[in-house]
């Protein structure tokens, strides 16, 4: 596999020469991208199948068997429904919104490694572009929540740009102690950085438990997925801030929400889960390819990510606001200094 | 020939100063706040032309993901009346003007000066493992170990300040004690009542 790669790679270059580097790294993008929004579909229909049977009823059982098809299905109708746009909304704004909220949640999966050098781009400062990028995510809410010129959207806007602010001190301190522990901001680093020991054990979810429990928690809230989802929250304000979105507008939206779960689960992963590393380094589990285990281990992220839906009412917001404040970034920065100084004694084993 | 590099610093270039020009002259104070966002990505990708990674995602993160959000949240929820803002306008121009002399005289100062800013050597290029954070975070703790600590003093009375100045108490305000919630048993709330079966119709 390797060396076909490396043989495809050598042909290339010696075909187009200079204009070989940006087509490869528009294939590579493609072999990104393309699966991303298979998962995105999929992950819809995994979700009401999920939450279908942990509430006793089938879920989605008509388009095709077992409803495989129902996310196709489901495009095909956003994509074909008319698009609206409210008559005194900024139309440049409300249009560019949802491409807005997609572009970043897309953009920050050129540094994530999902296996050992499978990876866009090898970049040094991996940490920092991945938080940066998350960070832009919430101008498509925001832009979206004004340029509609409506209240309902304006509220959700409003919600969604307060939460994020408030839950990405958490995130990012919860994120500086992984790579306190790794000692580099790459992340392929980092999940080097996790495979001394024995497998599971060398893995930084046992130090630093508790970051990743809130790292986990904020993405929950970043992503503006249930318990955290005042932003749409339907009970008071209709849609929030995509109230006014119809047809490819909203499927935007939703595929922004849910490449950004992805990516969450993906994140979390490679940074206290090990990554490409299996579980057990031993002769049946290290022959597996790095990248099943890395899906693996995202899938049951993902899965977390439909079980808190299920389970959890909705936050109130000023509990929202508590939790994020008063709770995690406290905690975060405790754990800072716990994990600074348990680093300098013999007894940190990672 | 030019190289990629020039092409690309540029046309960054072009869209920061376009970006910066309309975030004085739009008429919409979000289209200002927007445009000024796009500045900062403009003069973000400069730095990482400059090898400044660690700037360049640091006014990212900071500047476009959190300072400029709660900008909007708040311009947002103003309600401006263009007609007042322009009142005026004519009046405080000459001020302006003198002021904006006096920033580009610093800064032409300040950077055209070899004391102060190296000028005319070539940038240092480094390989692809060479970290600038590393490099950034060492000078910051030991050579430049005072200066960063008064700014971070600097800030932290900012900091306190602001809460100074904003935090009033209410008197009515109904806050709830969360702690005493999350203790709550099962007994203080609920109160289970036998009620005899009773037969229908009676």
């Amino acid at each position: 596999m390797m060396e076909l790669l490396q043989t495809l790679e050598q042909t290339g270059q010696n075909l187009l020469g200079p204009l070989w580097l940006p087509l490869w790294t528009l294939i590579k993008i493609v072999v990104i991208v393309a699966p991303i929004m298979g998962s995105v579909a999929y992950l819809t229909l995994a979700e009401r199948k999920i939450l279908g049977f942990m509430q006793v009823r089938p879920g989605p059982n008509r388009v095709g068997y077992w409803g495989l098809l129902q996310p196709l299905a489901d495009g095909i109708k956003l994509l074909l429904k008319e698009i609206i746009i409210p008559s005194s909304a900024n139309k440049f704004l409300f249009v560019a919104a949802p491409v807005l909220a997609l572009m970043p949640a897309l953009a920050a999966w050129a540094v994530v490694p999902f296996g050992d050098g499978m990876e866009l781009a090898n970049v040094n400062a991996g940490l920092l572009y991945i938080l940066a990028m998350t960070s832009l995510g919430v101008y498509g809410i925001i832009i979206a929540g004004w340029a509609s010129n409506s209240k309902y959207a304006f509220l959700g806007a409003l919600r969604s740009a307060a939460q994020i602010i408030s839950y990405e001190l958490a995130m990012g301190f919860a994120l500086v102690c992984v790579l306190l522990a790794a000692q580099s901001m790459n992340l392929g680093d980092i999940v080097r950085g996790q495979s001394h020991g024995y497998g599971l054990l060398g893995w930084y979810f046992i130090p630093l438990f508790p970051m990743f429990v809130v790292y986990f928690i904020a993405g929950v809230a970043e992503t503006n997925r249930a318990p955290f989802d005042l932003a749409e929250d339907e009970a008071t304000i209709v849609a929030g801030f995509h109230t006014e979105y119809s047809g490819m507008g909203f499927a935007l939206f939703f595929l922004a929400e849910y490449a950004n779960m992805i990516l969450i689960a993906a994140l979390s992963s490679v940074m206290f889960l090990g990554g490409w590393l299996p579980p057990i380094n031993i002769a049946p589990f290290n022959m597996i390819p790095g990248l099943f285990w890395m899906l693996g281990k995202m899938s049951f992220m993902l899965f977390l990510f439909l079980w808190f839906r299920a389970t959890f009412p909705r936050y109130r917001y000023d509990q929202l606001m508590r939790l994020g404040w008063k709770v995690f970034i406290p905690l975060t920065l405790v754990w800072l200094v716990v994990v600074a100084a348990w680093m300098q004694t013999p007894l940190w084993l990672w | 020939m030019i190289s990629f590099e020039t092409i690309v610093f540029y046309l960054l270039a072009a869209l920061s100063v376009f970006a910066a020009v309309r975030v004085i002259t739009a008429r919409n104070p979000v289209h200002a706040a927007l445009f000024l966002v796009l500045a900062f990505c403009g003069m973000a990708g400069i730095w990482l032309l400059l090898e400044a990674e660690f700037l360049a995602m640091t006014l990212i993160l900071v500047y476009v993901g959190a300072v400029m959000v709660l900008f909007l949240f708040v311009v947002m929820m103003l309600d401006i009346d263009l007609v007042q803002l322009r009142e005026g306008f004519w009046r405080w121009f000459p001020f302006g003007v003198a002021l904006a002399a006096v920033m580009v005289f610093e800064m032409v100062w300040v950077l055209g000066n070899n004391r102060t800013a190296e000028t005319g050597t070539a940038l240092v290029k480094h390989d692809a493992d060479y970290s600038n954070v590393k490099e950034l975070g060492r000078l910051i703790y030991t050579d430049y170990v005072f200066p960063f600590e008064l700014a971070a003093v600097l800030l932290l009375i900012a900091i306190v300040a602001a809460i100074a100045l904003t935090l009033r108490r209410r008197k009515d305000s109904k806050t709830q004690n969360v702690a005493q919630q999350v203790a709550v048993k099962r007994a203080d709330r609920i109160r289970i009542v036998k009620v005899p079966a009773e037969k229908r119709g009676e």
